[in-house]
C-alpha cells in the first residue's frame, strides 16, 4: 500500500488534482482510500457526487464510543473509499486536533488494514502546514510519500517551498519523502521551465505539468471528476497521464528548501525573462 | 560587583562555613550558563547601610530540567487565591485532572454560619470536564451549560469561570460566555484567564486573580456596616485556622473585619471591602495588587502586618492602633496583649532549652518564608538560608527596589490595571497631614521592606531553588528542620531531617497569632526532637557487613 499525502497552497486545486488523479487510478484498476483532512469536508464531494458524506469527527461525536467503518466510510467512483475527518467551525476550537483524532480513530478502525487491500491512501491536508496537527499524516510514517500542488504564482511557490520545510522536518524521524511537484497550471508566464527549475533546486522533479481547462470547472458544478464527467476530454487524459506516473513514480527524496533570496532570484530569472 | 569586593575583605561565616564557598559548591555542577543564570538566584546576604542588600534576581523562568517548586497559573488564580471563598462555585473550564488535583488541597478552613445564606461549595469540586470533541469543537458550549447546571442545583451568588491550558490554546471566549450567563442567570458571573503556562509561575495567578476581583466584585455593595476600626486583612487564607485566631484576637481589640481575602471570606464581604479604613497586608506578593488599587481607587491606604509571631502579633496590633490613634483602643491593644503574650512566652521559655541554636532552613511561598523567621527566632533557632518558590524581587529586597525592577516579557503578558480615584467613593482616610504624621511615628504606608533585611549576613537567600540544590544544602549543612511543601517532604525526609508543610501545615495549626505560635513551638519541638530520624538507616546500611567465625569441628 503506497500511503501518499497531497499538500499545497489554500486554493491551488488539491482537492481537484487528487480527486481527478484518484479516478485515473480507479480506473487503471486500483483500489483507493481517499482522507479528507480538512474541515470544510469537501476532499471527496467530486467522488461521491456531493457532500453527503458524515464526518468522522461528526459521527464520533454523535455515536460516542460505537462507531464502526462503514459509518464513516463511503464508496465512490470506481470503488473508491471516501472519508472526511471533518472538523470545526471557523473560529473555534482546534482543527489540527480534530485531525489527529480522527486519523487516529480510522487506524483503530483497521481502515488501512491488510484484509482491505488497499493499493493507495490519499491524503487531502488543508492548506499550508500551519500546525502540528495538520502535519499528522506526514508523522509517525502514515504517509510516506508526498506531492505538493503548485503554480507558476509567487505564493503557491513560497508555500511550497515552506511544506518542504516541514517534509525536512519529519524526513528523518518518520521516512517521508518527497515524491515530485505537480503543476496545476494557472497560465503564468514560463510556468512550465519555472517550476522545472523549481524542482531541481529542490532536488525533485515537476512529475506532471496539467493545463488550465474549463472543464475541470464544468465537471466540478456537477460534482464530478472530468474522468467521470467527460471521459473523452483530454483533459481527462492529462490526469490518467499524472495517475500513471505516479503510478510508476519511483523518485523519492529529501527536498533542499530554497533560501528566500535563492527562490526571489528564481522568480526574477523566469518571471521578467518573459 | 561592588558587593563581591566587601565581600571578599571579611570572610562572613554560616555555620562555620564560608558562604560564598558555599555558593561555589552549588553551581560547580551546572554546565557555564545554567551556573550565571543560577549564581544571580543564589545571593550572600548582607545588610548594608539603609537596609541596602544584594540585589537577587527572581521571578524569572525556571530552568528547564531543574526540578522546582513551582506551581502553574491557574493553581496561584483558582488555588491559592480564590480557593477559599466558601460562596463562590468555581468552575475550571478544561480537562479533569485540573479542577480535581486543586480540589480541597490547601486546608483553608471556613465558617458557612458566619453568613446568612450558609452557603460553602468548597467541599465540591466544579469543572467542564473537556473531551476530545471540545477540544476540537471548542467548549464555548458546554461551559455554558456547566454554568447553568451549577446554578440550578445550588443557586450561588456568584459563579466563577477558571480557564486551563487547552482553553488559551483553543481559544474558548470565556469571558464573553460569562457575560452572557450573567445576563441570563441574574448572578454575578466572571471569569479568569489563568491559563497554567501563563508567566513563570503561580504568581502570574496571583495577580490575575486580583484583577478579576477587583473589577467584578470589589464596589459592589456601599452599605456601610457596624462597627468601630474598619480593616481588612489581606493575603490570609485560613490554613488551619489562621484567619480564625486572627478574628478572636481583633474581636477583642473591638477592631473590625470588613473583609478577609480570602480565608473564610464571602462574596459579599469582597463586594463591601471599599468600604474600609485600612488595608492590612499579610503576604504581600500575593494580594499587593488589590491593596494598590484600593488606595488608588478608593483612598484605602495599606499597610504590612505579621501575624506570625507572637512579637510580630504585638508589634502589628500597635501599629494598627496607632494608624486609628486612639486612646481607646490604644489601650485596650495594650491590654489585650498584656493578657495574651505572658502565657507565649511561658511557651517558648519552657521549650527554648530544647530548640536553641538548632538549625533551620525555609523555602516556601512569597511571603512565608520570611514570616517563620519570627517563631523559629523565638525558639532560639538559626536561620541558615531562607528563599521563595515565587517572590519578586520586592519581596526579597524591599518595596523601595520596585522602581528598578526590570519588567520582562512574562510579566508585561499579565494585564495590568489603569486604576483612576472613583469620583463618587474616592474618599482618602486620612489628610496629608495625618499621613505625614504618622510617617512620623514609624508607621509607613504602602511599604514592605522584604526578607533580607531581616536576615543575618552570610546566610545564603536562594530563590527558586532545585532539588539538587536542596540535596547538596542539606548534605553541607544537615538542618535540624526544613521547611516547604508537600512536593519537598518526603524527599528530604528521607535524608533523615524532619520537613515541616508551611503552606498547609500538614495536619496542625492555627499558627498564627498568640494561640497559633504556642501550637508551632510545639510543633517544631516535637518534630526537631523526636528520635525517628535516628532510626531512618536501616541496621545493615550502618554496618553492611556480617561477622562471623568458622567453626572447624
Amino acid at each position: 500500500m503506497r500511503k501518499i499525502a497531497i499538500y499545497g497552497k489554500g486554493g491551488i486545486g488539491k482537492s481537484t488534482t487528487t480527486q481527478n488523479t484518484v479516478a485515473g487510478l480507479a480506473e487503471m484498476g486500483a483500489k483507493v482510500m481517499v482522507v479528507g483532512c480538512d474541515p470544510k469536508a469537501d476532499s471527496t464531494r467530486l467522488l461521491l457526487g456531493g457532500l453527503a458524506q458524515r464526518t468522522v469527527l461528526d459521527t464520533l461525536r454523535e455515536e460516542g464510543e460505537d462507531v464502526d467503518l462503514v459509518d464513516v466510510r463511503k464508496t465512490g467512483f470506481g470503488g473508491t473509499l471516501c472519508t472526511e475527518s471533518g472538523g470545526p467551525e471557523p473560529g473555534v476550537g482546534c482543527a489540527g486536533r480534530g485531525i489527529i483524532t480522527s486519523i487516529n480513530l480510522l487506524e483503530q478502525l483497521g481502515a488501512y488494514a491488510e484484509s482491505e487491500k488497499l493499493d493507495y491512501v490519499f491524503y487531502d491536508v488543508l492548506g499550508d502546514v500551519v500546525c502540528g496537527g495538520f502535519a499528522m499524516p506526514i508523522r509517525e510514517g502514515k504517509a510516506k510519500e508526498i506531492y505538493i500542488v503548485v503554480s507558476g504564482e509567487m505564493m503557491a511557490m513560497y508555500a511550497a517551498n515552506n511544506i518542504c520545510k516541514g517534509i525536512v522536518k519529519f524526513a528523518e524521524a518518520g521516512g517521508v519523502r518527497l515524491g515530485g511537484l505537480i503543476c496545476n497550471s494557472r497560465k503564468v508566464d514560463n510556468e512550465q521551465e519555472m517550476i522545472n527549475a523549481f524542482a531541481e533546486k529542490l532536488g525533485t522533479q515537476m512529475i506532471h505539468f496539467v493545463p488550465r481547462d474549463n472543464v475541470v470547472q464544468r465537471a466540478e458544478i456537477n460534482r464530478k471528476t472530468v474522468i467521470d464527467y467527460e471521459p473523452e476530454h483530454g483533459q481527462a487524459d492529462e490526469y490518467r497521464m499524472l495517475a500513471k506516473k505516479i503510478a510508476e513514480n519511483e523518485m523519492r527524496i529529501i527536498p533542499k528548501p530554497l533560501a528566500i533570496e535563492e527562490l526571489e532570484k528564481l522568480l526574477i530569472e523566469y518571471g521578467i525573462a518573459a | 560587583m561592588a558587593d563581591r569586593n566587601q565581600q571578599q575583605e571579611v570572610v562572613m561565616s554560616l555555620d562555620e562555613q564560608n558562604p560564598e564557598t558555599v555558593k561555589a559548591d552549588l553551581l560547580r555542577r551546572y554546565p557555564i550558563k545554567i551556573a550565571r543564570k543560577r549564581s544571580k538566584q543564589i545571593v550572600v546576604n548582607k545588610v548594608g547601610a539603609c537596609d541596602d542588600v544584594p540585589q537577587i534576581s527572581s521571578n524569572v523562568r525556571t530552568i528547564p530540567g531543574l526540578i522546582g517548586q513551582r506551581g502553574c497559573c491557574y493553581a496561584g488564580c483558582k488555588g491559592v487565591v480564590l480557593g477559599p471563598t466558601r460562596d463562590i462555585i468555581n468552575i475550571t473550564h478544561g480537562p479533569i485532572g485540573c479542577g480535581f488535583y486543586s480540589w480541597l488541597t490547601r486546608r483553608n478552613q471556613t465558617d458557612p454560619d458566619s453568613s446568612e445564606d450558609k452557603h460553602n461549595f468548597i467541599p465540591y469540586c466544579f469543572s467542564t470536564d473537556m473531551q476530545d470533541e471540545e477540544i476540537i469543537f471548542g467548549g464555548e458550549r458546554k461551559l455554558r451549560k456547566a454554568i447553568q447546571e451549577a446554578y440550578d442545583n445550588f443557586k450561588p451568588k456568584a459563579i466563577a469561570v477558571f480557564a486551563t491550558c487547552p482553553v488559551g490554546l483553543i481559544g474558548d471566549d470565556i469571558h464573553s460566555v460569562c457575560r452572557e450567563m450573567k445576563e441570563k442567570l441574574g448572578i454575578n458571573v466572571f471569569g479568569f484567564s489563568c491559563e497554567g503556562y501563563k508567566g513563570v509561575s503561580q504568581s502570574a495567578g496571583h495577580h490575575i486573580a486580583n484583577n478579576q476581583i477587583f473589577k467584578h466584585v470589589v464596589g459592589l455593595d456601599d452599605t456601610v456596616r457596624e462597627g468601630e476600626y474598619k480593616v481588612n486583612l489581606l493575603g490570609e487564607y485560613n490554613i488551619g485556622g489562621d484567619a480564625f485566631e486572627i478574628d478572636r484576637i481583633f474581636k477583642k481589640c473591638g477592631i473590625s473585619i470588613v473583609s478577609t481575602y480570602s480565608g473564610n471570606s464571602s462574596i459579599d464581604d469582597f463586594s463591601n471591602s471599599h468600604t474600609a479604613d485600612l488595608n492590612l497586608i499579610m503576604c504581600h506578593r500575593s494580594i499587593n495588587y488589590v491593596a494598590e488599587m484600593m488606595d488608588k481607587k478608593y483612598g484605602i491606604p495599606w499597610i504590612k502586618i505579621n501575624f506570625i509571631g507572637a512579637e510580630a502579633t504585638a508589634k502589628s496590633l500597635r501599629k494598627i492602633a496607632g494608624y486609628f490613634n486612639d486612646q481607646k483602643l490604644i489601650d485596650r491593644v495594650e491590654q489585650v496583649i498584656a493578657e495574651e503574650l505572658p502565657e507565649v512566652k511561658k511557651a517558648y521559655l519552657e521549650i527554648r532549652p530544647r530548640t536553641e541554636g538548632k538549625k533551620v532552613m525555609l523555602f516556601v511561598g512569597g511571603s512565608r518564608a520570611h514570616h517563620y523567621q519570627e517563631l523559629f527566632n523565638e525558639l532560639g533557632m538559626k536561620i541558615l538560608s531562607a528563599g521563595y518558590e515565587f517572590a519578586h524581587r520586592d519581596d526579597y529586597e524591599g518595596r523601595k527596589v520596585i522602581p528598578s525592577i526590570k519588567v520582562d516579557a512574562d510579566s508585561r503578558n499579565i494585564e495590568e490595571l489603569e486604576v483612576t480615584p472613583d469620583p463618587g467613593k474616592y474618599s482618602p482616610r486620612k489628610s496629608p497631614e495625618e499621613m505625614n504624621a504618622l510617617e512620623n511615628q514609624g508607621i509607613k504606608f504602602s511599604d514592605y521592606e522584604g526578607m533580607m533585611p531581616a536576615m543575618k549576613d552570610g546566610t545564603l537567600i536562594i530563590d527558586d531553588i532545585s532539588q539538587f540544590e536542596t540535596d547538596a544544602m542539606i548534605e553541607i549543612f544537615k538542618p535540624d528542620i526544613f521547611c516547604a511543601g508537600i512536593k519537598e517532604k518526603y524527599s528530604v525526609q528521607k535524608h533523615g531531617i524532619p520537613l515541616k508543610q508551611l503552606h498547609s501545615y500538614d495536619y496542625g495549626g492555627p499558627y498564627a497569632g498568640f494561640k497559633g505560635a504556642i501550637n508551632f513551638y510545639k510543633e517544631i519541638d516535637r518534630m526537631v526532637n523526636s528520635k525517628v530520624w535516628g532510626y531512618i538507616k536501616a541496621p545493615w546500611e550502618k554496618n553492611p557487613e556480617l561477622t562471623a567465625t568458622y567453626a572447624w569441628g
